[in-house]
């Protein structure tokens, strides 16, 4: 065999969300080749659930995120920066007013 | 995020750019303690040495599923093969976190297993080392996976998110590595004679290969001062290998076992051990390919890539079918 040899189809990436247990949000664990969607959940099952840390899985195709451009991270962040009165704790509220 | 297929908005608007401004600017954040992570800016020498790193990482994880699984159809018992299985589909799976890690670098994982199949990638020189008993893999598991751990989690640290995060998701698991293989070796010192000498055998064949695991001394290590500028390494290769040997020398007497060292002795004064020279002729052999079972190991990896390729081609001409059904019940 030619050790070089390229496949012919790399199968396409997929990134990989898991839920933990009941009530909590899927979160990124990492990425796997998979053939499709199907495969995908299969191997991520395999892959990043082998001592039960799941109990529910999503795949989606790489290639169908799309994120936010870091080098333009403070342009996009930064207008929430000096708007403090979104927070509770900008309001001085006398200590004689209660449960507010 | 783990890949670099992600479609990043904005690309074409980048000005003209100061390598040297950036370069600091990089270097600050590390020093801060920041991650880096894939769609950051980072230096190519930063970029070249993690792939270099965290390829050969992988492709260790995956060499190092040969020696044990070796051992899957002849170990003792029921629960020892069904514990072997566990460890060797662990070590694919790290290696297929590492592989993810890699990705994220810009690079695929054909050219990674190209690197790997043609011999132009290195990989751990300890899987070169024949497993001829049962107790190698009880040896394995407590040096090899010991020594592999003692590397791995000042790792978990390191500057590049990807990589940290994949390294905290293998030393979770490795520490059951270890502890199986000590268990297999207290079960054999607690037996027979003949079983406790072939636990000291293993031991004696184990032994150094182990201490080199840690790579050369500092003062050789060609990578050393841009991986520790970079948090990519942060404690010495002879610091970490002291350790080791300070861990591990109590846990051999426990065992009744004795190191293959007639200089291996406590220093009171230094509160470590002392010990002997690696042998870095051996060491530089193995790494050349002259290993005593270099050849074994790339030639079973060879096999199994080609004759699993049928199996991938098959798969993605599946999936291709069945995305063209559903493309012709839409239409």
């Amino acid at each position: 065999m030619d050790p070089a040899m390229h496949d012919k189809c790399q199968w396409p990436l997929f990134e990989v969300f898991i839920r933990a247990r009941g009530g909590l949000d899927h979160k990124h664990v990492g990425s796997l080749h998979a053939s499709d969607a199907r495969m995908a959940i299969d191997h991520a099952r395999d892959l990043y659930t082998r001592r039960q840390e799941g109990v529910s899985i999503w795949v989606v195709r790489s290639t169908d995120i799309t994120a936010s451009d870091p080098e333009e991270a403070e342009a996009l962040f930064e207008p929430a920066r000096d708007k403090i009165y979104r927070h509770p704790t900008f309001y001085d509220i006398p200590d004689e007013v209660k449960t507010l | 995020m783990y890949t670099q297929a992600l479609d990043v908005q904005g690309l074409d608007a980048a000005a003209p750019v100061d390598e040297g401004a950036l370069e600091r600017r990089f270097q600050a954040r590390i020093d801060r303690e920041e991650k880096i992570e894939p769609k950051d800016w980072m230096p190519a020498r930063y970029r070249a040495t993690l792939v270099r790193q965290i390829s050969q990482h992988a492709h260790s994880e995956i060499v190092g599923m040969l020696p044990e699984g070796n051992w899957i159809t002849r170990a003792p018992t029921l629960l020892r093969k069904s514990i072997l299985i566990a460890k060797v589909q662990d070590e694919g799976g790290h290696g297929a976190y590492l592989y993810g890690a890699a990705e994220t670098l810009g690079v695929s994982r054909d050219q990674l297993v190209d690197q790997l199949l043609s011999g132009k990638a290195k990989y751990s020189s300890i899987f070169n080392y024949p497993t001829p008993t049962w107790a190698d893999v009880g040896a394995i598991g407590w040096l090899v996976d010991g020594a592999a751990i003692m590397n791995q989690i000042p790792l978990c640290r390191c500057s590049y998110g990807p990589y940290a995060r994949a390294m905290v998701r293998v030393c979770r698991e490795e520490s059951f590595h270890q502890r199986q293989g000590y268990d297999i070796m207290l079960r054999l010192c607690q037996g027979s004679a003949e079983q406790k000498r072939m636990a000291q055998v293993a031991l004696d064949r184990w032994w150094w290969p182990a201490l080199m695991m840690f790579g050369p001394h500092d003062a050789d290590s060609t990578h050393s001062s841009d991986s520790q500028r970079w948090k990519i390494k942060r404690i010495s290769n002879d610091d970490l290998r002291q350790k080791f040997v300070d861990f591990t020398v109590p846990q051999a007497k426990f065992l009744g076992l004795t190191p293959p060292d007639p200089k291996l002795r406590w220093n009171e004064e230094l509160g470590r051990h002392e010990f002997g020279e690696i042998d870095w002729n051996e060491f530089n052999q193995v790494l050349k390919g002259n290993g005593p079972c270099n050849a074994e190991r790339l030639a079973a990896r060879r096999r199994a890539h080609s004759q699993g390729a049928w199996v991938r081609e098959a798969a993605m001409a599946y999936a291709e079918k069945q995305r063209l059904r559903s493309a012709g019940r839409a239409a």
